[in-house]
């Protein structure tokens, strides 16, 4: 296909790729396992390209440093892992009350804190949606193959510009540093797809950054151009300065709400592997995964379909917010449903609370090894 | 004809939340009129603050501004610099913001020299919070954290920026408003980091039980603990010691600025001169 290329790469090389691809112009980092490769690729990939790719002297200084060049009004990255972002929460929270796109690649290892470093998690699926305090809607996108690591974090940067907000883009150890061929879209592919942030364009003085429809992202200028206004943490009003009122409050922080769950619609993609035979008829199994989990269960399906037991995938690629129709279409048709997690029920309370079911099985992981197909077939002879 | 700041004030956020007294006006108007000295656009200028009573410096004058988190505004600050190597950042931030909670994002943006003002209001005390200990609190001061006397030693805020090497360090008070408008545009004129402790009253809360109840005692206390420089290299040893020399107590116009250098990575990255080795710098390790 003319649109797609082959390469041969590494997850978190391809996450770099991406941003490097979809504009991306300033990336800040801070060394750690298992997301350095990122920085690592964006320091040769940004100066090539002409633009500037710092490490900062802590995670903190990383995020804001990428905000900053997003409030500058450019493509703008981080990347770090469970750690790191625990660090950033707090200024993740005011690119959120700011509405700064950025793109936050989070690897994900083992933990609480330190936990394991160099080994496999999903253990920041529930960090993702509530990073810190507040209310706000995280997005949350996960790479489930070496080629989503390139194709999530492209869509990221174009989901940042429309709905003017950090979303993350979870890999996992596994996938992050899993080496091999991908086939992708090419660069000019990439390019034909961006929709860059809107722009106000008329005078000045007409200009109200945080004057939008209740349901609307801000339109936030680039800076130096002759619109000039302000970026606070603080509640804000129209164009952007502190104020208490108590209307212009509520106003501000429903519409950080509806902005993104009133248009799920674009947010929600998924994966339905083996799906489409499934009547509803006793025996059939609903597996949920997602991320490098997915590889093993589709794995796993195979086997069990083989074994006569009718099994199929359903994967978000779109974690927060979750894909509640789809989660809840598939839940109340199959009766036997899987959550297989490397983590203890975290998104496993998502299915949960979604399908209103309390019978939802789960298989889950936490000590830094992946989970084999071979376990997923063993849990689903066990407990169906 | 005295000078009209009105182009440059956010006139419909005045008046501001900061007290009766509060030297923070005295230095925002000094800072202003530095910008009109300079003659550049206000387009072209991007005011950073963090937290404090300092932060709300950002959405009184009429730049590009931005408020941050709380001691992180160099961070912030550093991403905006990087992708407009041509324009003007200002940093300001208070004593608690810059080196309590943001030590580190100031020992390392002066670390990197990268092109931007960093002005410190430094009251000697968290005034917002009202009257906790800050790093710059004299010793044996009340504070509402420590009733019965601070004995948390005192920073030398000038010393952290020389150590930390920014190309300029001054310190200057608001008791002298011409002096402090001299400083900022030669802060802001200089290429690299510029390290600026500005010396500022808070009589409401660091004086209020620290027997400086007016602005005016406030203030008499900081010209007794200030001295110009000269003056001050003068003193014996044993006299320096409670003593803040004020003035420009470095400048450094040889050491490179940080997005110069970064230019130099995006020239080799295509091709366009060699490998950068420690022949391109001035310092040599």
């Amino acid at each position: 296909m003319a649109d797609t290329r082959e390469v041969i790469s590494s997850g978190n090389h391809l996450a770099a790729l991406a941003g490097a691809d979809a504009g991306c112009r300033f990336m800040a980092g801070y060394p750690i396992t298992p997301s350095s490769e990122v920085i690592e690729q964006m320091s040769d990939l940004l100066p090539k390209r002409g633009g500037s790719c710092i490490q900062m002297e802590d995670e903190i200084a990383a995020v804001a440093a990428a905000i900053g060049a997003g409030m500058a009004g450019h493509r703008t990255m981080t990347a770090t892992s469970g750690p790191g972002i625990s660090l950033k929460a707090e200024n993740l929270g005011l690119a959120q009350m700011c509405e700064v796109p950025l793109v936050v690649v989070n690897v994900m290892r083992g933990g609480p804190s330190t936990g394991l470093p160099t080994r496999v998690s999903q253990g920041d699926v529930r960090q993702a949606k509530n990073p810190s305090h507040g209310d706000y809607r995280s997005i949350t996108l996960c790479a489930g193959n070496l080629a989503e690591c390139y194709t999530e974090t492209v869509r990221a940067f174009n989901l940042a510009d429309r709905f003017m907000q950090p979303v993350f883009v979870l890999l996992d150890e596994t996938i992050g540093h899993m080496h091999g061929k991908a086939i992708i879209p090419t660069p000019e592919a990439v390019t034909a797809g961006v929709v860059p942030r809107k722009q106000f364009t008329g005078a000045p003085e007409d200009y109200h950054p945080y004057e939008c429809e209740s349901d609307q992202p801000a339109v936030l200028n680039k800076m130096f151009e002759g619109y000039r206004y302000h970026f606070t943490g603080l509640h804000h009003d129209k164009n952007g300065f502190p104020t208490e009122e108590i209307e212009t409050c509520r106003k501000l922080i429903q519409r950080l709400e509806d902005k993104v769950m009133l248009h799920t619609d674009e947010l929600e993609l998924n994966e339905e592997f083996m799906l489409d035979d499934m009547t509803g008829e006793e025996g059939e199994v609903l597996i949920i995964a997602y991320g490098s989990v997915s590889l093993s269960a589709k794995e796993a399906i195979r086997h069990l379909r083989a074994a006569g037991i009718k099994a199929g995938l359903f994967r978000p690629l779109t974690l927060w917010p979750s894909p509640e129709k789809s989660i809840k279409k598939y839940t109340d048709l199959i009766k036997n449903v899987l959550c297989v997690e490397l983590n203890i029920r975290q998104y496993t309370e998502e299915v949960e609370r979604v399908s209103s079911r309390l019978d939802i099985e789960g298989l889950f992981k936490v000590n830094g090894r992946p989970i084999s197909p071979y376990e997923i077939v063993s849990k689903v002879k066990e407990v169906f | 004809m005295a000078f009209n700041y009105d182009q440059y004030l956010r006139l419909e956020k005045m008046p501001t939340l900061w007290c009766w007294g509060c030297g923070d006006g005295v230095i925002l108007k000094a800072f202003i009129r530095a910008i009109e000295k300079m003659g550049v656009k206000q387009d072209d200028v991007c005011v950073v603050s963090g937290i404090g009573c300092s932060g709300r410096f950002s959405s009184y004058v009429d730049f590009n501004t931005v408020h941050t988190t709380h001691g992180r505004t160099v961070a912030f600050a550093t991403g905006i610099k990087m992708m407009h190597p041509d324009k003007i950042v200002v940093c300001v931030a208070g004593d608690g913001d810059a080196l309590a909670i943001g030590g580190n994002h100031t020992i390392h943006g002066a670390r990197r020299n990268i092109d931007m003002t960093l002005i410190i209001i430094n009251n000697f005390i968290y005034g917002l919070t009202n009257s906790q200990t800050s790093p710059t609190t004299p010793q044996g001061m009340w504070t509402v954290t420590q009733k019965v006397g601070n004995i948390d030693p005192t920073f030398d805020a000038c010393a952290l920026g020389i150590a930390s090497g920014a190309s300029f360090v001054a310190r200057e008070t608001m008791l002298d408003p011409k002096k402090l408008e001299k400083i900022f545009v030669k802060a802001m004129e200089h290429r690299g980091f510029s390290f600026l402790d500005i010396l500022s009253n808070c009589h409401i809360n660091l004086g209020r039980k620290n027997k400086m109840v007016s602005a005016m005692d406030n203030l008499n206390w900081i010209d007794s603990i200030t001295m110009p420089v000269k003056k001050y290299n003068e003193l014996p040893e044993e006299e320096k010691l409670n003593i803040l020399p004020t003035g420009i107590l470095k400048e450094d116009t040889k050491v490179r600025e940080y997005c110069d250098m970064y230019q130099d990575i995006i020239d080799a990255h295509q091709g366009k001169r060699s490998n950068i080795t420690q022949d391109d710098f001035e310092k040599k390790i």
